[in-house]
Parts: C-alpha cells; sequence; structure tokens
C-alpha cells in the first residue's frame, strides 16, 4: 500500500520530467530515421530498420533509466521532501522499492511507445508483424530495469552527475565483460583464471539481455536461454536493490 | 501524567568538509516532555534544534544515547505512527495542489474513503486552506506552505506533534492563528513539541522548555520555574513634567514633546514619582512593572556560556 502509493508519486513526478519527453522525441527520430536509412542500403532494408530501430529503443531507453533513476533519490533529499515522508511510519525500504517500480512503470510505459512506433514502422515496409521481435524488446525492458535499479543504487550516496557517470560505466562494462570469458578460456588454469572468474561473476554481463541478432536474423532463441537470462536479470536486479538498500537504511539526511 | 518523548544523553556529530572533520553538535542531549504539555525546545541558530529533531524521527541516527517514544524505541517505524511532523521551511511537491498532497499523505498513513476525505476537509478548514486547495504548492507563499505543513502533520491524528521554527515566515496574524491552533492542539490532548528561537512565542504558549546551546541542554524546567516574578523595574511614562525635575528618582531614557520614559528601579521612588506628577499637575501616560522575561534568562544563559 505504502510502496504503491509513492511509486504512484513517482510516476507521477517522472511523468512531468522533460528529459523524458526529450528522449522520447530523439527516440521517435531515431526510429523514423532507420526508415530512410534502410532506402540507402543495398540488400535486405528490413535489417537496417530492425537493426537502428531496437538499437534505438535500447539506447534511449538506458538514458530514460539512468538520466531519471539518478536523480530520484537525490531530489527528495536536495529538496527535502523526504524528511516529511520519512517522519510518517513508513520503512527506508519501502520508500526505495516504491521509488524504484514508479521509474520502472514509467520507463515500461516509454518502452511499449517506442515498440509501438518501432512496429508501426516495420509493418509499414512488410505488411507483417514479426511476434519474435518483441522478445528482443522484452530483453531490452528487462536490461532498462537493471540499469535503473542501478541508478537508483548510485543516487543513495551521490550526485546526479557522478551517479550518471558511474551508471553508465556501468553499462558499458555490462556491455564490454564478455570478452573476459574469452580471456578465461585463454588463461592457464591457475590464480589468474580463478580471479578472472571470480571478476566475471562479480561484473554485470549485460549482453545476457540480447536478442537483437537472433531476432534480426531469425536464428532460433533456445527457450533455455531466454530462462536462464530472465534468472539473471531477476537476480541481478534484487542484488543492486539490496545494495541501495543498505546504504539507504544507514544514511543521515542533513 | 507519561512522558511522551524521552531522549537520554543523545551524542552526534556530523563530518563535513573533503578531508572529514568531525564536528559534534550534539553533546549528550537529555529531556523529556510529558503527555498533554507544549514542550518549547529553545536556542539560538545552528544550536542543534533541527538536529535533535531528526534524530527523533530517525532521519539521522546517533552515535550514542537513546531515544524513546511513547516508550517505543525511535528506531522502529512504529514509534512514528502517532507522531506528526512540520519540518523547518517545508518544502514539499511542487507540482501537487494543497489537497493532492494531502491524499498522498493520507494514503501513505492507510486512510481511505470517506474518513480521508472528511479529514483533508477538516484539516483545510483548521488552517484556513480552504480556498487555496486546488492550487498548486509552488504558487503558495511561506505562509501557506507551513500552513499546508501543518495540515499534513495533523492528517493521521497525532498523540505528539513535532514543529520546528513553525512561525518563521509568518505574518503577525498568521502567527497568532497558529499560536491559537497550537494551544488547540493541547486542548484536545495532544502533546506538542516546539522549537524556536522566537522567545515571545514559546513564552506565550508554551508549559515547559528546555533551552539548548552549542549542542548541550543549559537548563530545562517549567516555564514559571524559569521566570522569576520578581519586578525588575517599573518604566514610568508622564506627561506636562520637565524630567530634570525627577532627578534622583529614576532612570530618564526618553523625552520626547512634554513625555519623559523614566525607568525606576526601587519601589519607594515609584510612589515618590507619582506625588511629584500630581504635584506639577502632570499626567500618568503608563506604568509598567518589567518582570524578568524568557528573553532575559535566555541572553544571560547565552552570555554566561
Amino acid at each position: 500500500m505504502k510502496i504503491t502509493t509513492i511509486a504512484r508519486n513517482t510516476f507521477k513526478e517522472a511523468k512531468r520530467d522533460r528529459v523524458l519527453y526529450l528522449l522520447f522525441f530523439f527516440a521517435a527520430i531515431c526510429l523514423l530515421f532507420s526508415r530512410f536509412l534502410a532506402l540507402l542500403t543495398v540488400g535486405d532494408r528490413v535489417k537496417i530498420i530492425k537493426d537502428v530501430g531496437l538499437a534505438s529503443i535500447q539506447l534511449f531507453g538506458m538514458l530514460m533509466a539512468i538520466l531519471m533513476g539518478t536523480g530520484l533519490v537525490y531530489k527528495e533529499i536536495d529538496k527535502k521532501t523526504i524528511f516529511t515522508l520519512l517522519a510518517k511510519p513508513i520503512h527506508r525500504v519501502e520508500f526505495l522499492l516504491g521509488k524504484f517500480l514508479g521509474l520502472v512503470l514509467t520507463i515500461f510505459i516509454m518502452t511499449v511507445l517506442m515498440a509501438v512506433i518501432f512496429l508501426l514502422i516495420l509493418f509499414l515496409h512488410t505488411f507483417t508483424i514479426e511476434w519474435s521481435i518483441l522478445i528482443a524488446i522484452l530483453y531490452i525492458f528487462f536490461e532498462l530495469c537493471l540499469m535503473t535499479a542501478v541508478a537508483l543504487l548510485f543516487s543513495t550516496f551521490t550526485t546526479p552527475i557522478l551517479a550518471s557517470l558511474y551508471s553508465l560505466g556501468f553499462y558499458l562494462i555490462g556491455h564490454l565483460s564478455w570478452s573476459l570469458e574469452i580471456l578465461i578460456k585463454k588463461v592457464k588454469s591457475g590464480v589468474g583464471r580463478a580471479a578472472l572468474q571470480v571478476l566475471y561473476i562479480i561484473l554485470p554481463d549485460l549482453e545476457n539481455f540480447n536478442f537483437k541478432t537472433e531476432v534480426v536474423h531469425k536464428l532460433p532463441i533456445p527457450t533455455k536461454l531466454l530462462g536462464i537470462s530472465f534468472v539473471y536479470g531477476l537476480v541481478y536486479t534484487a542484488f543492486i536493490l539490496l545494495l541501495a538498500m543498505l546504504i539507504f537504511r544507514r544514511r543521515d539526511f542533513i | 501524567m507519561g512522558k511522551v518523548l524521552e531522549l537520554n544523553n543523545v551524542k552526534k556529530s556530523y563530518k563535513l568538509g573533503f578531508i572529514p572533520k568531525k564536528k559534534q553538535v550534539l553533546k549528550g542531549v537529555s529531556f523529556y516532555v510529558n503527555e498533554g504539555e507544549i514542550f518549547g525546545y529553545l536556542g539560538p541558530n545552528g544550536a542543534g534544534k533541527t538536529t535533535t529533531i531528526k534524530c527523533i524521527l530517525n532521519l539521522i541516527f546517533p552515535e550514542a544515547g537513546e531515544i524513546k517514544i511513547f516508550g517505543e524505541d525511535s528506531l522502529r517505524p512504529r514509534a512514528r505512527q502517532k507522531v506528526g511532523f512540520l519540518p523547518e521551511n517545508p518544502y514539499f511537491y511542487d507540482y501537487l495542489t494543497g489537497r493532492e498532497f494531502l491524499v498522498f499523505y493520507a494514503d501513505l498513513l492507510g486512510l481511505h474513503g470517506q474518513k480521508k476525505q472528511e479529514k483533508i476537509n477538516y484539516l483545510l478548514k483548521l488552517v484556513g486552506m480552504e480556498r487555496a486547495a486546488e492550487l498548486q504548492l509552488r504558487k503558495y507563499s511561506r505562509g501557506m506552505l507551513q500552513r499546508i505543513g501543518l495540515a499534513q502533520a495533523l492528517l493521521n491524528d497525532p498523540a505528539l506533534v513535532i514543529l520546528d521554527e513553525p512561525m518563521g515566515g509568518l505574518d503577525p496574524i498568521g502567527r497568532k492563528e497558529f499560536r491559537d491552533i497550537i494551544v488547540n492542539l493541547k486542548k484536545e490532548g495532544k502533546t506538542v513539541f516546539l522549537s524556536s528561537h522566537i522567545l515571545q512565542d514559546i513564552e506565550m504558549i508554551c508549559d515547559r522548555v528546555a533551552i539548548i546551546l552549542a549542542g548541550e541542554i543549559i537548563n530545562q524546567g517549567y516555564l514559571g520555574d524559569l521566570i522569576s516574578e520578581k519586578v525588575l523595574y517599573t518604566e514610568i511614562t508622564v506627561a506636562g513634567v520637565p524630567a530634570e525635575e525627577f532627578q534622583g528618582l529614576g532612570e530618564s531614557l526618553s523625552s520626547r514633546g512634554d513625555r519623559v520614559l523614566l525607568k525606576v528601579y526601587e519601589e519607594s521612588n515609584i510612589e515618590k514619582v507619582l506625588n511629584l506628577t500630581l504635584q506639577k499637575k502632570g499626567k500618568i501616560v503608563s506604568l509598567v512593572p518589567r518582570t524578568e522575561t524568557l528573553e532575559d534568562i535566555f541572553v544571560n544563559m547565552v552570555k554566561n556560556q
């Protein structure tokens, strides 16, 4: 009950954020642009639309999650609205979860809107709807949920600008950490390899959520992989939220 | 009469700056608030008033000592069930209207349905904000924010109301209305904890006070015990008699036109001044005995420290 109240208010607040509309506007332009880009392509034009479209949804979704997520808790502390809120009989954990859910709802609606534009452009080009493309979008959404949690984590202890940079760093590491896997295979077993393996487990692997290639090239996606990726996202998001709560629980609001 | 709020040797320090430097803000604060009283928490700016309140409400965590609200450890959210709080310079979500703002907090407190609407309407009327209820908070003046903030603090029908500098930013009429509301809260059986540096407000309505200075409670008790009834001096304004006539009887503070303001210390001299005035066909304009005020005590204490 308390969580939903805070979530609803967070959604209300997010809706008023101009950054959200700005990003959505650019996402729409990028999606439309993919159609023109296709005109310049030799060969399979639909692939270009899908490629650029999915990448746009991911990029702008990520920017929304980071830019809004990092400002979220900080704004409450900075504007001191948190004083009256936490003076009420609510747990800090409830506050944080409410914030998270409110933002996830915002990101969800934005993803849906972007997906609708994307599918519409695709439909106008091919006159068919490929439902498998929704899988790729769904997993982009899972990744965005994780990124929201990350942004929230950083915003519990630092300023929005730093938190945005940290979150962006997390995102980049997440998309490059798969190369560690290759490195592990090439290193001889021993301390070095064990250390790399530990590092790989700790570091996020956001490529787990990437089904864009499979969808664009119509490759089969094993259900098991989908399952593993889903659980990975769930566990990692929960872990990040837990970390955020641990920091937030003992924080002083001066 | 039970103790509603009890602080025992509460200590808190902040680490500030790039290279953290410890600054002790509360150096072992202890006091208690009885049920049904208006308790004044007095201190100059930066003495630690707001820090104490934040400790009570669990917005910051004290390093040592314990705080009990209704006998319950303040660290539990349940302890705040019956507590209302109005922060200093209240900041709220400025995109909400006054009514939406109250609805948000009412939802948080688990109020719903008819009861919620009734409560909100009642509180809007109580703080005189009915007409501005549909206006966004960003358009509110400071005094209006203070009022809607008070309404918010009273939503859960609290048994203990904590007000941090509630009269700041209010005009004289607003202050009077706020005082009346606070006194009414007491009549309803609520306990009020009031922090302020405006001495008159505290003197007018508080039962007991604690004075904090540089993180330490330097005095606490019933207002009547702290302030002596002894007359310090008497101020007499006389018209129609030149100031020179009163030499030796009292100190002439000012004279304007034919009026003279005298400060008389000895009681026997008061009569002499009156007789002299009547003899010289002058007029007594006013006669005011000055007793010790909270301000005198306060200024003395601050000086002594």
